[in-house]
């Protein structure tokens, strides 16, 4: 097998000031459920997002095993992986974090929810969603004022993944070179 | 600037750190396990704090530390130039200006607001630590929710002294789950702790522990029905810049009992005299003095 010249290109040129900049995104992305945020910096291969490609550089590497799931596993993904992350790749239930659409991720009760001792050591999913707004489900907890929307793929999963609370997976929704956040603390409306 | 990496950590040590502040974020409340590094100072002087402002920070912050309310004392000073040797970012004293803020023990007094993060320095994460020294044991509690042994400790401070005798440290509960210690800020600052627009991100480096508010988390000070949870203060305004709102450091002047109570939150007792506010000892600074 040899490596696609293409995986060699599309990571950060200046990881430390890139990856900074991008991590306070994806925070407050997380501590404020339902916001948008910008990303920039990486131009991974397709099917991924940009901002799918900035969460993994800046957050994954060797020390955390990932799953790619559905058309995000694919030779050119895989190669960029390898060269820019370095994260093994694993099945969805060894994962630290699982990349892929909604529905190639299902059934996402495959994904660590940590241990009741350490609900720390959970999954985070980074879906690929096809839009992106604060239309849709209405959430509520930690990190929002009063109420807030977003556009989810269902709202089932995440009603189970709350009842699991502290245990749980994280989420974070990419499209195109933007991202939200979904926290296993948030509540979801249910309709 | 160039001898160091951006803000001082390696890229793995950072991301490694990011990953512990996410899940504390989706936790809250809840002590998340880190590798923390040895950094060029000693443990008790924030190591945790500085790794967790590492992480966080970006070229474009302003930072502002303070050592139990105060910008210019030697803990503040030294962890400021740190990240102005290592990150080369804007530096300021003024709250408001701040969009990260490193603080041992206090709250600042002026109102924090969406988009600055708050860092504090915590030397024990365990809320249950003095209670039960075993980590085992105290991990299993939190994951029972079995908190009845911090109530009893309450409790017992009624029954010696009639009152809740913790007057920092002062634990809280956090969205209903878990039982947190807002590392040692008088209990004066616990009500601020809730509902804060700011993001609030708790760093112990010896202990090796990352904890975590989001904005608008629900955090609720343990007491009793019939023994309220009171946020105390002296019972003095400051005799630099008359507030009567602020939380107060007692000062003595000399050795025939004098005394005095200033500001803790040295900023915002500067600010209040600027704006023309004059306490019981104010003076106007001498002629010739700088």
């Amino acid at each position: 097998m040899t490596l696609h010249a293409d995986a060699l290109s599309g990571g950060f040129t200046d990881a430390p000031t890139q990856s900074a900049r991008a991590f306070r995104a994806v925070l407050e992305a997380m501590a404020r459920p339902g916001t948008i945020h910008t990303v920039e910096g990486a131009a991974p291969p397709a099917p991924l997002s940009l901002a799918a490609g900035v969460a993994l550089l800046t957050l994954a590497d060797a020390t955390t095993p990932m799953h790619l799931a559905g058309a995000a596993d694919c030779q050119p993904v895989r190669d960029w992986v390898a060269f820019h992350i370095g994260a093994p790749l694993v099945s969805a239930e060894d994962a630290d974090f699982a990349l892929g659409t909604w529905a190639a991720l299902q059934p996402v009760t495959r994904f660590k929810i940590g241990q009741p001792d350490y609900p720390d050591r959970s999954a985070t999913l980074i879906v690929e969603v096809d839009r992106l707004t604060n239309h849709g489900p209405a959430l509520t907890g930690p990190g929002i004022a009063l109420v807030t929307w977003l556009s989810l793929p269902e709202t089932a999963a995440f009603h189970a993944n709350r009842a699991l609370f502290p245990l749980g997976f994280d989420c974070l929704f990419t499209f195109g070179n933007r991202l939200a956040g979904l926290p296993r603390s948030t509540r979801v409306e249910k309709i | 600037m160039s001898d160091y990496n951006f803000a001082y950590l390696d890229e793995q040590t950072k991301r490694m750190i990011r990953r512990a502040i996410l899940k504390g974020i989706a936790v809250p409340g809840y002590q998340v396990p880190f590798a923390s590094r040895e950094m060029p100072m000693p443990y008790g002087w924030g190591t945790g704090g500085v790794q967790v402002t590492a992480a966080c920070l970006t070229p474009d912050d302003t930072l502002k530390v303070i050592d139990q309310g105060a910008d210019d004392t030697t803990n503040a000073v030294s962890i400021r130039r740190f990240f102005q040797r290592t990150a080369g970012v804007a530096t300021t004293e003024a709250t408001e200006e701040a969009t990260i803020i490193q603080t041992r023990h206090r709250i600042p007094e002026t109102p924090l607001t969406e988009g600055q993060i708050l860092v504090y320095q915590v030397p024990i994460p365990e809320p249950l630590r003095f209670l039960e020294p075993r980590e085992t044991e105290t991990r299993k509690m939190h994951e029972l929710e079995e908190y009845g042994l911090m109530h009893v400790k309450l409790y017992e401070d009624i029954a010696r002294h009639g009152q809740i005798a913790t007057s920092y440290a002062y634990p809280v509960k956090v969205e209903g789950r878990y039982v947190m210690d807002p590392s040692p800020i008088p209990k004066f600052d616990n009500p601020k702790l809730t509902a804060n627009p700011a993001i609030q991100l708790f760093g112990a480096g010896r202990e090796q522990r990352i904890y975590a508010l989001p904005p608008y988390t629900e955090v609720v000070s343990l007491d009793f029905d019939d023994h309220p949870f009171q946020a105390s203060k002296a019972a003095h305004d400051c005799d630099l810049c008359g507030a009567k709102d602020s939380y107060l450091d007692e000062v003595i002047t000399d050795d025939a009992g004098g005394r005095m109570f200033v500001c803790s939150d040295t900023e915002y007792c500067t600010s209040r005299r600027a704006a023309g506010h004059k306490g019981r000892l104010w003076a106007p600074e001498p002629e010739g003095v700088a």
